[in-house]
């Protein structure tokens, strides 16, 4: 156990590696993960040590990919399914909601589905269109799912690590930009239990909310604004469902002023949950509305103007601004 | 009225396909089968109890509906050799994947009638626990229990168990980007799966011509297995040759496809009204080969039936009928507070908290 460092990516395929070496039950399978390691090489490695029986690729159809998980976490598997890219996944969508977050229900509460679904979302790398999605919010909707998203290597092999032990289906976002983001670890990490969040600076004048891609542009602003002398504290949410509101609420009610920062449009975006939630609970000690930085409410744009329509530190100091000015 | 005759083994696979060689031009059982099949009289008479008693609780289904006391019933007047045929066709250690319709395998499967029912009565989303019994929830979601048949089906071939997988749905579903999706996962992983389609020519209000082009067994060659089209209607055939299906499946022969022909004789569900699109006179040629009856003149051929028997069948099944009515009817109320509790195995305290205010809301008189 030394320290080495290692890219968000690379954290990522540890993950899997280990949870294969630790519980011969895990499946990894989906499009292109065997021989080629993913199109993202998140898988690269584990066929070959791990054999075609464990780690497999399968025809070009998500949605039977979510729904054969469905019948091989009744099996007694733990399967980890892989969806290529954000908006590829919608095809599996009814598996997904229909299925795979109803089952236990529909069962009467005797069927768990420990099953994890990557799924590598988010902007900012030039892609064509349906590469670039943010489909949080689809799934955090949904009742029945748990919905996690890391910001950092650590928490990418903490987080999928506990994903794959938790008997509950959970849809894992990794957040693509970020996948050669590096971190210096000490390998193994403990299991990081779902459903908490850290607070990745801490600060006194405002709480920037963030997750997944936006932790890093969330404390890029706060570095900006501390050369303004403006203390702003980054919560990083890594769970989206469930919402870690203790957190969330203790942050605010200290700082009384927060943004929410996601590259999701922000109407109906988690920011929305996020606002209320905050506003309810919080009424009478916040200083200002509650600010989100997010996409227009438009498809998500054409890679040229994709960096005008990203959340950057600018747009969330012009937001940081406006609450301070409020 | 749909030609079997016309629509048999079109796949090369055919001629080289033992199964298909078990029936006729009719899709029925031929007399080699039949003897080779060796299903026993007492068999055959266990096999018509069943489906006599899965109709007299269809009908007692319709009944309930109309009485007000389930909110909805989809009658399977007409799949009764096809359900309670494939059902005992599997062994127990096999699983089943049945669609919302299969209420006769569920019956056979050992389901308590009543239970299953509650789930009609809006007491649940679905009673049974699938490991007890190896018989999955009935999905309602039209061609997405495929893949969870076929999933397990892999996880059986990884676990090098010799346990077949039956997955069932109407030919509406053969329509489903999942049911052709699944076929060609069965077929490129070589799952231990059986695929069974009960075409009973109405999906809702539109008919076979309109919902199917080519032939539905004619399907699986296109994924690189056999499919047979049988009478759906002969309970022998189907119980012979889905345990045929079954057996190939568990020896690690692969996939096998089978479409049973027969008629919805009933509306599609009690919401339905089919005088909108369909006449009745169609059912007429279907009529003459009612299952019940075909089974009954099986039993008679073989100097098998008598009027005792008959007698104790028509009384087998007015006490299930009564004893379905008596539990459902004593079934409790859920307790609301149960939803929450259902959804993880390791729930959220925000949900926890959820439903404690839920509860306490309800405790102070706040809903109902």
């Amino acid at each position: 156990m030394t320290a080495t460092t290692v890219t968000l990516g690379k954290a990522l395929n540890l993950a899997l590696h280990d949870a294969l070496a630790s519980d011969p039950r895990v499946l990894v399978y989906g499009e292109d993960i065997g021989k080629l390691g993913g199109v993202f090489r998140i898988t690269d490695g584990l066929q070959a040590e791990f054999g075609p029986e464990r780690v497999f690729d399968t025809p070009l159809a998500e949605s039977t990919i979510a729904g054969i998980s469905v019948g091989l976490a009744i099996k007694g598997f733990r399967p980890v399914a892989e969806m290529q890219f954000d908006a590829f996944s919608y095809p599996a969508f009814n598996q997904i909601t229909s299925n795979l977050a109803k089952y236990r229900t529909k069962t009467g509460g005797t069927c768990n589905m420990p099953v994890v679904i990557r799924i590598p979302y988010g902007g900012g790398i030039g892609a064509v269109e349906h590469h670039s999605e943010s489909p949080e919010s689809y799934y955090a909707h949904t009742a029945g799912l748990k919905v996690v998203s890391p910001a950092t290597p650590a928490d990418a092999y903490a987080l999928l690590t506990a994903a794959i032990q938790d008997p509950d289906p959970v849809i894992f976002l990794e957040p693509k930009a970020r996948y050669y983001q590096r971190q210096e670890l000490t390998l193994p990490l403990p299991p990081e239990p779902l459903g908490r969040a850290r607070i990745a600076r801490p600060g006194s004048d405002a709480t920037i909310i963030a997750y997944g891609p936006t932790v890093a542009v969330a404390l890029a602003a706060a570095e900006g604004a501390a050369r303004e002398g403006i203390s702003l504290e980054v919560v990083d949410l890594r769970s989206l469902s469930p919402l870690d509101m203790d957190t969330l609420t203790a942050s605010v009610r200290k700082t009384r002023r927060a943004v929410v920062v996601h590259e999701a449009p922000v109407f109906m975006g988690l920011g929305a949950e996020i606002a209320a939630r905050l506003m309810h609970d919080l009424f009478d000690v916040l200083a200002a509305p509650i600010e989100r930085v997010g996409s227009a409410t438009v498809p998500y744009p054409p890679a040229r103007v994709e960096k005008l329509f990203l959340p950057d530190a600018d747009r969330v100091l012009e937001a940081v601004d406006r609450i301070r000015e409020y | 009225m749909t030609n079997i005759a016309q629509r048999r083994g079109t796949s090369a696979q055919a001629a080289a396909d033992p199964i298909a060689a078990m029936v006729d031009e009719h899709g029925v059982l031929t007399a080699d089968a039949e003897r080779a099949a060796n299903v026993s009289d007492a068999e055959l008479r266990d096999l018509y109890r069943l489906m006599a008693i899965a109709r007299r609780l269809d009908q007692e289904g319709v009944n309930l509906q109309r009485q007000g006391e389930i909110g909805l019933w989809g009658p399977i007047n007409g799949h009764e050799a096809i359900q309670i045929g494939a059902a005992t066709a599997m062994a127990d250690a096999d699983w089943i994947f049945p669609y919302y319709r299969d209420f006769g395998m569920a019956i056979a499967r050992g389901v308590d009638p009543g239970v299953a029912l509650t789930w009609f009565r809006g007491l649940n989303h679905g009673p049974w626990d699938p490991r007890e019994l190896r018989f999955g929830p009935g999905i309602i979601s039209v061609g997405s229990q495929m893949p969870h048949g076929v999933g397990f089906a892999i996880g059986c071939k990884l676990d090098h168990e010799p346990i077949a997988v039956l997955t069932c749905s109407g030919e509406g579903a053969t329509s489903t980007g999942d049911w052709h999706e699944s076929m060609n996962f069965a077929g490129v992983f070589q799952a231990p799966v059986v695929v069974l389609c009960e075409n009973n020519q109405w999906a809702i209000s539109v008919p076979f011509r309109q919902q199917v082009a080519g032939h539905i067994a004619d399907r699986a060659a296109g994924y690189g297995f056999p499919g047979l089209r049988v009478d759906g209607t002969d309970v022998l055939t189907v119980h012979a040759v889905v345990r045929a299906a079954a057996e190939r499946a568990r020896r690690g022969g692969g996939p096998y496809l089978v479409e049973a022909l027969t008629y919805r004789f009933q509306p599609h569900t009690t919401s339905d009204d089919p005088t909108r699109y369909r006449d009745e006179a169609d059912a007429a040629p279907w009529r003459a080969k009612d299952p019940l009856a075909n089974a009954e003149a099986r039993l008679r051929a073989r100097g098998a039936w008598d009027d005792a028997f008959a007698e104790q069948t028509a009384q087998a099944a007015e006490e299930a009928a009564t004893n379905m009515r008596q539990t459902l009817l004593n079934a409790p109320p859920p307790h609301p507070g149960i939803v929450f509790d259902q959804v993880y195995a390791n729930p959220p305290d925000s949900l926890l908290r959820e439903k404690a205010e839920f509860v306490s809301s309800l405790e102070s008189g706040g809903a109902e």
